[in-house]
């Protein structure tokens, strides 16, 4: 990833990419590989309070907040999931926190993940890209009141 | 016995599959393979028919209206409580209480009969293998109550074992709900004698049928049951609809659970009479619609005659689980002797979500998960299975779809 690329800027990276798919078969396949190679996380980062909780598979997201920028790390014990969440990191990780709040995430829709997971109530990106934007928010607070 | 012949005849899936309009849809670009029987089924033409034909030819509220639509719709409303007091051999019309499905017919006899006859100190009996719907209506009264809760424990292979049940049961025991066929695992449970069992020391027993009716023949006189609970829609009827059966001196003898309607007979502000039964547990107007389209989804499978349908499905079963065995670090879960077309597995490190995702992407509908019985998936020590359940209408075609689906998926995963 380059350096201070925007969200905008990766998204239309993602899009291209899923563009050269014919099918889903080879989308699924991408998103597989991706969640393979996501680096786990450390396990005393998988603890109950990290957990973005659905009925089918669990997914353990952790933030840090580096020079005005917020880096994300996250795993799950579903491999397709585990792809879902690399990918948002790639998006979002290393990004201010008002670009975070504020973007709206429109390349979930392009690569037409909206119809297939973004829905479902196990762990859908809408929650995770939710508790993402709480991770944000919470260090756009903490920056306010310090500046106060 | 029925001779096989017989059958062969007579039950023709291909035909059956053409009253399915649902069936002849693709997903994501693949014909529709509905493995997810076990939640809902799809409907046939004829419950479809009914729907639209009551909501564009008698529309009328039921029971109290004068004029012709009134009596038209009255007419096939309690026609449904007739083909269900059939359905289930009740005794008499009067038991059958019409609810939304299993979950308010449980949650009924836990906030009717239960607030009225469960104390401190009382004992209620369920199972490790029951659906949250059978677990969380007693936990709620037994907090509110003082009561305790107990479980029956399984074994390993998804079996009731019947021994520490009869442990559990004591003088304190109030009631025994217990679930009729698993929706997880297949099991067939046997309720006649945990029924018997119940009896014995006083208690009452409820047979919870979300998942027994469509398979098995029900005859609550037989089971000596004092409530049995079933829904419509795993029935091939529409959603929202189910029913209650009780024992009359118990629903006679429980008091009214929501207040209005049809459940009035006569109402001062100083003094209320309720009405009789059923329909003192028939509160509101009820969902008269779909009450009817449940007696055609009940006189379908009349028609094609669930002893044919039982074969058809057992076939499957056999055909499946053999086919699904043959995969590498493939594991079935539930390995009961007495089971129903429900095959439960797990796959070495593979996630059951992963390979829901990728079979529903090849136009194979299964669940994936707890299956709503978080207990028993701890209790096995799994974080979920993949399902998939039979009905009527799937064919040996389908079944092979699905093993060939679930190879490449675990393919791409491993």
């Amino acid at each position: 990833m380059r350096e201070n690329q925007s969200i905008e800027a990766i998204e239309q990276e993602i899009v291209e990419e899923f563009s050269l798919f014919d099918s889903w078969d080879d989308k699924y396949e991408y998103i597989i590989d991706l969640g393979k190679k996501l680096a786990p996380l450390e396990d005393v980062h998988k603890k109950d309070e990290n957990k973005v909780r659905g009925c089918q598979s669990t997914v353990w997201l952790v933030a840090d907040y580096q020079e005005g920028k917020v880096m994300y790390k996250a795993d799950s014990d579903a491999i397709i999931v585990k792809g879902l969440i690399s990918m948002l990191i790639r998006v979002l990780s290393g990004q201010t926190p008002d670009a975070i709040i504020n973007t709206r995430l429109d390349f979930i829709n392009e690569i037409g993940m909206m119809g297939h997971l973004a829905q479902t109530r196990s762990n859908g990106l809408l929650a995770m890209v939710k508790q993402m934007k709480n991770y944000a928010l919470a260090y756009k607070v903490k920056d306010a009141s310090l500046n106060n | 016995m029925i001779e096989p012949a017989i059958i062969e005849t007579s039950f023709d899936v291909y035909a059956i599959r053409q009253q399915f309009p649902v069936l002849n849809r693709e997903v994501k670009g693949k014909p529709l393979v509905y493995f997810d029987n076990a939640a809902t089924t799809q409907k046939p033409q004829v419950v479809i028919d009914a729907l639209v034909n009551y909501y564009t030819g008698y529309n009328a509220n039921i029971h109290r209206g004068i004029h012709t639509l009134a009596e038209e719709a009255t007419a096939a409303f309690e026609a449904t409580r007739d083909a269900i007091k059939e359905f289930v051999n009740a005794e008499s019309r009067e038991q059958i209480i019409f609810t939304k499905g299993t979950t308010e017919g449980i949650n009924l006899v836990a906030q009717t009969w239960g607030r009225q006859n469960i104390q401190a100190g009382d004992e209620i009996i369920i199972s490790n293998m029951e659906h949250h719907s059978n677990i969380v209506p007693w936990y709620i009264l037994c907090q509110e109550k003082g009561a305790v809760l107990k479980v029956i424990p399984i074994s390993d292979e998804g079996e009731l074992d019947m021994e520490a049940f009869e442990k559990l049961l004591s003088p304190k025991t109030k009631l025994v709900s217990v679930v009729h066929v698993s929706n997880a695992l297949g099991t067939i449970n046997p309720v006649k004698t945990i029924i018997e069992k119940a009896h014995q020391v006083g208690a009452l027993a409820l047979v919870d049928g979300a998942q027994s009716t469509v398979h098995l023949d029900i005859d609550v006189q037989a089971l000596g049951c004092d409530f049995f609970v079933f829904s419509s829609h795993k029935l091939y009827g529409p959603t929202g609809m189910g029913a209650l059966y009780g024992k009359k001196d118990i629903l006679e003898a429980m008091p009214v659970y929501q207040g209005g309607g049809e459940m009035i007979k006569e109402v001062y502000f100083d003094n209320i009479i309720y009405n009789d039964l059923p329909y003192k547990y028939e509160a509101g107007t009820p969902n008269i619609a779909d009450a009817i389209a449940f007696k055609s989804a009940l006189d379908f499978t009349k028609g094609i005659g669930k002893e044919n349908i039982r074969q058809h499905e057992n076939e499957l079963l056999a055909y499946a689980t053999a086919q699904l065995e043959a995969i590498p670090g493939l594991r079935i879960i539930g390995q009961a002797k007495q089971k129903i077309s429900v095959i439960s597995f797990v796959i070495d490190n593979v996630h059951p979500q992963d390979i829901g995702i990728l079979l529903d992407n090849r136009g194979i509908a299964v669940r994936t998960g707890n299956h709503c019985a978080q207990p028993l998936m701890d209790r096995l020590c799994i974080r979920g299975t993949t399902r998939a359940s039979f009905a009527m209408y799937n064919t040996k075609e389908e079944v092979d779809v699905l093993i060939a689906g679930l190879q490449k998926a675990i393919k791409l995963l491993a």
